[in-house]
């Protein structure tokens, strides 16, 4: 395992936003992930930054906020943003769909992008294989990148099953499309087919017969023909997800994983910091959501029970029982957040972190995200 | 049908009764029941609790998960699941909870052995596996995929032993998560489109017809935080729209409310008694230093907020009028013994 990039304790967010040419949000689903993208990618353009944030499925009231009421695949300015430091600030949502379409329209032969986007194959591979969405998402960054607009280009990534699914899935969707199962149904006619069929002949006959008896052979012939016109896309394919996947690795790539203080979430980052590490990939640090702390840890839960509990004894004293029941709560509430979250950095010592106190709501406007921004690179480091 | 109570929550004695008392539970004919809920709101734990739940006093129950997570095994604390079911836990009253996590290609294997009478373990199994063929499959027909995780759910919703008996009295199955539940289960258009006779048309037929049945149910879990909330709203509706049923919602980690309601709202507002606050702090022998104090009404305002904002969650999921249950925030992890609990609290409340 190669050793962490950055000394251990606090995530310097200002210096990672000022130097990033391309910072990728991470985490398991529901940890605040787009979020924390907005509001990195608001921040880095009000310090000046030309910047651009990729997000995939924002809630619906903060994509109004950012102006993204339409799925176009476009980067739009967002208006609002504070630009007197000389940055900007663009968001754009993925549409999976279209950018697969793009791509199909660049690297097809004239007059076969037709036939490929009718293919009930192709309108399904491209709308709902497992790992499109990341790929395409992958793709896009890339264009982004090479527009040399922005200085920055900031990516919220797809709520999949599993964070490391986002990297794995470019990989997934080569490998299918470069697959034995398609290879062979392109070129049964071709000698290598034929001596290739009859070693898996048995489970071969079985599966094509199956196939045709239980999704018809029509589907089967879509195959074909998809295949046969992507065959000269194949090759595009591959390069472009290695190119992406360089990228990646390139410097001036930053991954900033997100989680929130529970054992799911922390367990998820725990996976993909190893996960960076084994591919060289930069990690910038973990960015913990909703982390409840309180400033009077020094009367501690048990202290704050017995005097409630007095009080409620004595009587006449409601408001300050109840008040130091809330404070119990917080403070256990904190204590166990802690001893979550010291598991991770025990495990990953060298991983800088930085902590965003829970809000009592959603953030769903510019003002929100720019307080979060202010609390990513002002909060204190954990411990 | 006991609502979800606000600000009550049963004590854990009424939580054990309950497993020894005879309730009449919310969803008696129901033998499927399907539980979804918005990413990070607890939908496995619930699952989990309601298999215990239903396996109380004596019952046999199956509890299923379908995306490989291996969830369940880690509530349980049991080595990974596979595809053959396996006891993970003694419900109180000596029922069983049943395990076994659903995996798109020994689902089409099993498929292919009913259908085909293609061994499981042979040559041309092994052959598929290796080419890559379930992949390939699921892919070019992406609703195969859902009928046969699916298809193995209703296999053992239907399924009877010697005596000609129900294999199980019913059967819980961690699902997808709101936002794909309604595609995941209307499998009959998802696979309608590429077979209009055959096999698997039949099978998904089939499928369908239990799933849209009345012994089917599906629960939603949700927080009441307002993306988790508006996610549930809209799931009720897409799953009424395609006429699947919907039995209830499930309100995750609720706090309890421990300010009295006149308090909760001067906490919210910023005005709360800090005289009689530092009176009561005074009282109770504790240094009552003014940043203490400042710190506490902080507090007291988040927990006011929170709680308000639950309110207005608990309000927009009221409108769905539909049973609800609710589980309170535990102060731990979730571990075997707190399944036990939350078990026991959806049993208080007539869920199971």
């Amino acid at each position: 395992m190669n050793p962490p990039p950055a000394a251990p304790g606090a995530f310097d967010i200002d210096a990672t936003l000022d130097s990033a040419a391309i910072l990728v949000c991470t985490g398991a689903g529901g940890v605040g992930k787009t979020t924390t993208a907005a509001s990195l990618a608001l921040r880095a353009a009000e310090r000046g930054r030309r910047t651009v944030v990729l997000t995939i499925d924002p809630a619906k009231r903060l994509a109004q906020s950012m102006g993204l009421s339409e799925l176009d695949n476009t980067p739009r300015r967002v208006a609002g943003t504070d630009t007197s430091a000389g940055g900007s600030l663009d968001a754009m949502m993925l549409d999976m769909k279209r950018t697969f379409d793009e791509i199909v329209l660049t690297h097809a032969e004239p007059g076969k992008a037709e036939a490929i986007f009718a293919n009930p194959f192709y309108q399904a591979l491209s709308s709902s294989f497992a790992g499109t969405q990341e790929y395409m998402a992958m793709e896009k960054l890339g264009q982004l990148k090479a527009t040399g607009d922005y200085d920055l280009v900031v990516v919220d990534t797809p709520p999949t099953r599993s964070a490391l699914d986002f990297l794995d899935a470019p990989e997934r969707m080569t490998t299918f499309l470069d697959g034995r199962m398609i290879r062979i149904l392109l070129a049964p006619a071709k000698a290598g087919g034929k001596a290739y069929l009859r070693v898996v002949s048995a489970g071969f006959t079985v599966f094509t017969g199956v196939l045709t008896k239980i999704i018809g052979a029509g589907v089967l012939q879509d195959v074909s023909q998809f295949v046969g016109a992507l065959e000269t896309m194949f090759g595009g394919f591959r390069e472009r997800a290695q190119a992406t996947y360089d990228l990646l690795k390139a410097p001036g790539t930053a991954f900033v994983v997100v989680a929130v203080p529970e054992r799911d979430a922390l367990r998820e980052a725990s996976y993909f910091v190893e996960r960076l590490a084994e591919e060289s990939m930069p990690l910038a640090g973990l960015v913990v959501n909703r982390v409840h702390r309180s400033a009077g840890e020094f009367l501690t839960a048990e202290r704050s029970h017995v005097a409630a509990e007095a009080l409620e004894e004595a009587g006449g004293h409601e408001l300050a029982a109840a008040v130091l029941r809330v404070h119990a709560d917080r403070v256990a509430l904190s204590a166990r957040e802690r001893r979550l979250q010291e598991r991770f950095t025990g495990a990953h010592p060298g991983v800088p972190v930085v902590e965003v106190a829970a809000l009592p709501g959603d953030v769903h406007d510019l003002a929100g995200l720019r307080a979060v921004g202010a609390d990513l690179a002002t909060a204190a480091p954990p411990g | 049908m006991i609502p979800g109570s606000f600000g009550e929550r049963p004590a854990r004695p009424v939580a054990e009764a309950a497993f020894t008392l005879d309730c009449v539970a919310d969803f008696p004919d129901v033998r499927l029941h399907v539980v979804t809920g918005k990413g990070g709101t607890g939908k496995t734990t619930v699952a989990a609790s309601l298999a215990l739940a239903l396996a109380g006093g004596g019952r046999r129950v199956l509890l299923a998960e379908v995306e490989g997570r291996q969830g369940i095994a880690q509530l349980f604390d049991c080595p990974p699941l596979g595809y053959d079911e396996r006891k993970v836990a003694v419900a109180p009253g000596g029922g069983d909870v049943f395990a076994l996590s659903i995996d798109p290609e020994d689902a089409l294997l099993d498929y292919l052995h009913m259908f085909y009478k293609l061994s499981r373990t042979g040559v041309a199994a092994r052959a598929l596996r290796r080419m890559g063929a379930i992949e390939f499959a699921t892919t070019v027909a992406p609703g195969l995929r859902d009928v046969l995780l699916t298809g193995k759910v209703k296999e053992a919703v239907v399924r009877r032993d010697r005596k000609r008996l129900p294999a199980y009295d019913a059967v819980v199955l961690d699902a997808p998560p709101t936002g794909r539940i309604a595609r995941f289960l209307n499998i009959t258009s998802e696979v309608g489109g590429l077979a209009k006779v055959g096999p698997i048309k039949t099978q998904s037929d089939n499928v369908m017809a239990v799933l849209r049945s009345s012994t089917t149910a599906v629960h939603l879990c949700t927080l009441l935080e307002e993306m988790p909330v508006q996610e549930t709203i809209d799931g009720v509706r897409d799953l009424e729209s395609l006429g699947l049923p919907v039995g209830g919602v499930v309100v995750n980690a609720v706090r309890t409310p421990l300010l009295p309601p006149a308090d909760l709202r001067a906490a919210e507002t910023g005005v709360l008694d800090v005289g009689a606050l530092v009176a009561g702090l005074e009282k109770a022998g504790l240094d009552a230093p003014d940043t203490l104090v400042a710190t506490l009404i902080g507090e007291a305002a988040d927990h006011a907020t929170r709680v308000a904002l639950e309110e207005r969650g608990r309000d927009a999921l009221g409108e769905l009028h539909l049973p609800s249950y609710e589980l309170p925030l535990l102060p731990d992890a979730v571990d075997l013994s707190s399944l036990y609990e939350l078990a026991g609290l959806l049993r208080a409340q007539g869920m199971a």
